[in-house]
């Protein structure tokens, strides 16, 4: 609002004194339609929450809370001693194989984390903690292991990661930082360039493991025309099907999150895996309480949420 | 020291992030807005990295003479794209649009269009009656395929219905199993990082 409405810019000296009738009226219309407006401004706005929390997720908190407390008690458990059993995992099994096979053929590995995920996401730190281990063998194996993403940062954690497996294994000197690399945020861009890599250099394993999307089955089938060994794993349940499909091993829903423990028989992952089983029985039983407890009383609505 | 500030530092941005999720005070909607743009921020200067780290990689194996042709195309790619959007704008009759147009996103398109024959090789490997299980998994594909046309209720008034069961009952729970599996997953997963079990992303142990 303009200054102009209650200044008197002849006579600016009359503002420090005492006022006219028609510069009062001026005035008070004047801060009468500022404090109108603040009010039309305020009344559009929506009325803020301002509480600490927020009731409405009470069932979560609950919930995340007792599955952090399994979790760390399981870890608890298996630090005193106690040792559990995690069933053969034929997906995980296979990445000897399919190193091994590489390396007779002298063909290289090509292992894509897919286009659909970032480096937040779970199913990447889970396809990660896969490429330590695949790095470490093929750094022993002196097998070429081609990385191409869609994303910068996984680029930067791939490489270390990769480079860390090299190290381990004894043989910094084979890690080629060059076979890391970013091709492009565009998704089928990103399709053309591995689908073009599969068809020209042939690798003889291919790891499809991340977050994919529409790309998934072109990568796969591109791969499978080729005749490459395959192993895929992900969290989207659409692309799965395209997976157990086209690919020679699938990891299937937890498996791809119980591979860090598998291959690494590190036990607090291996205890954290465990617990993922006590939640997922617990929830099981909930999901029976409640199809009785709907069943005898239909208007019950205590079980949603 | 090298791996402790990382792993403190990802400690407190999880239980940040976890904790901000259970309140609507403009604080906790603050902090939130706050990492994901420093995130953004992040993004965008490690995609400068990803691209020169592009140009160097495809320069040094058109030195080496391999794959020359295509490592030329994609490099004119990185370099026209942006010089068109600087010297003419991205407004809609720009040159950056009209390369944009008629020829990345046919280009896209073509390689998406690469899946419907993808679909019709997978399934002809997928739905071969093997077995019990694979003959089961045919019979509930076709009767899928069949229900989702208009030519089903010609058919039979039973198609869509058997079709809807299908997919609503026998499907559904499968993929939920798998769902509640991926979740637990991802779960335990992010509780492993944020305590700093897991440490495959800091180079290991």
């Amino acid at each position: 609002m303009s200054s102009k409405l209650f200044v008197d810019s002849e006579r600016p000296a009359r503002l420090y004194g005492i006022m006219s009738f028609r510069q009062t009226r001026r005035l008070l219309i004047s801060l009468l339609l500022i404090f109108s407006a603040s009010i039309g401004h305020a009344s559009n706005q929506e009325p803020v929450d301002t509480a600490w929390f927020d009731t409405g997720t009470l069932p979560t908190l609950i919930l995340s809370l007792a599955a952090i407390f399994i979790v760390l008690y399981s870890i608890r458990t298996i630090k005193a001693g106690r040792e559990f059993f995690i069933r053969e995992i034929p997906g995980l099994k296979a990445v000897e194989e399919a190193v091994g096979r590489a390396t007779e053929m002298g063909a290289p590995i090509l292992y894509t984390p897919g286009w659909g995920g970032d480096i937040q996401r779970p199913t990447t730190i889970a396809s990660m903690n896969i490429l330590s281990t695949v790095a470490e063998k093929t750094a022993r194996y002196d097998c070429r292991l081609i990385y191409p993403t869609h994303d910068p940062v996984i680029m930067a954690v791939a490489q270390e990661v990769v480079r860390e497996g090299y190290a381990s294994a004894g043989y910094p000197d084979r890690y080629r930082a060059d076979d890391i690399f970013y091709i492009s945020s565009s998704q089928f861009g990103y399709a053309a360039a591995v689908d073009g890599f599969i068809s020209r250099d042939r690798p003889a394993s291919v790891f499809l493991l991340g977050t994919f999307e529409a790309e998934s089955l072109i990568l796969a089938e591109t791969a499978n025309s080729i005749g490459a060994i395959q192993i895929a794993g992900t969290d989207s349940t659409i692309q799965l099907a395209f997976f157990i499909v086209a690919c020679d091993y699938t990891l299937i829903g937890e498996e791809l999150f119980a591979a860090s423990g598998y291959l690494s028989q590190n036990n607090m992952i291996l205890s954290s895996v465990k617990a993922q089983d006590v939640l997922k029985i617990l929830i099981g039983l909930f999901i029976v309480i409640a199809i009785i407890w709907a069943t005898i009383d239909p208007s019950s609505t205590w079980w949603r949420f | 020291m090298q791996q402790r500030l990382p792993v403190l530092i990802c400690f407190v941005a999880g239980i940040l992030m976890f904790l901000q999720y259970f309140s609507r005070h403009p604080v906790a909607r603050t902090v939130f807005v706050s990492i994901n743009d420093y995130w953004q921020i992040i993004f965008a200067f490690t995609l400068l990295v990803g691209v020169a780290a592009f140009g160097k990689s495809n320069l040094r194996q058109i030195g080496r003479g391999i794959d020359t042709p295509y490592r030329f195309i994609a490099l004119s790619g990185l370099v026209i794209m942006p010089v068109l959007a600087i010297i003419g704008g991205i407004k809609i009759d720009s040159p950056f649009q009209w390369a944009f147009e008629y020829m990345l996103a046919p280009m896209q398109a073509t390689v998406f269009s690469l899946l419907a024959f993808f679909v019709a090789s997978a399934s002809y490997r997928g739905f071969r009656a093997r077995n019990l299980q694979a003959a089961v998994l045919l019979g509930a594909a076709l009767i899928v395929l069949i229900g989702r046309v208009p030519i089903s209720e010609m058919i039979s008034d039973s198609f869509p219905k058997v079709t809807f069961w299908i997919q609503n009952y026998p499907s559904m729970s499968a993929r939920r199993g798998i769902l509640i599996g991926i979740g637990l997953g991802s779960m335990t997963t992010a509780l492993r990082v944020i305590l700093g079990i897991e440490r495959t992303y800091l180079r290991g142990e």
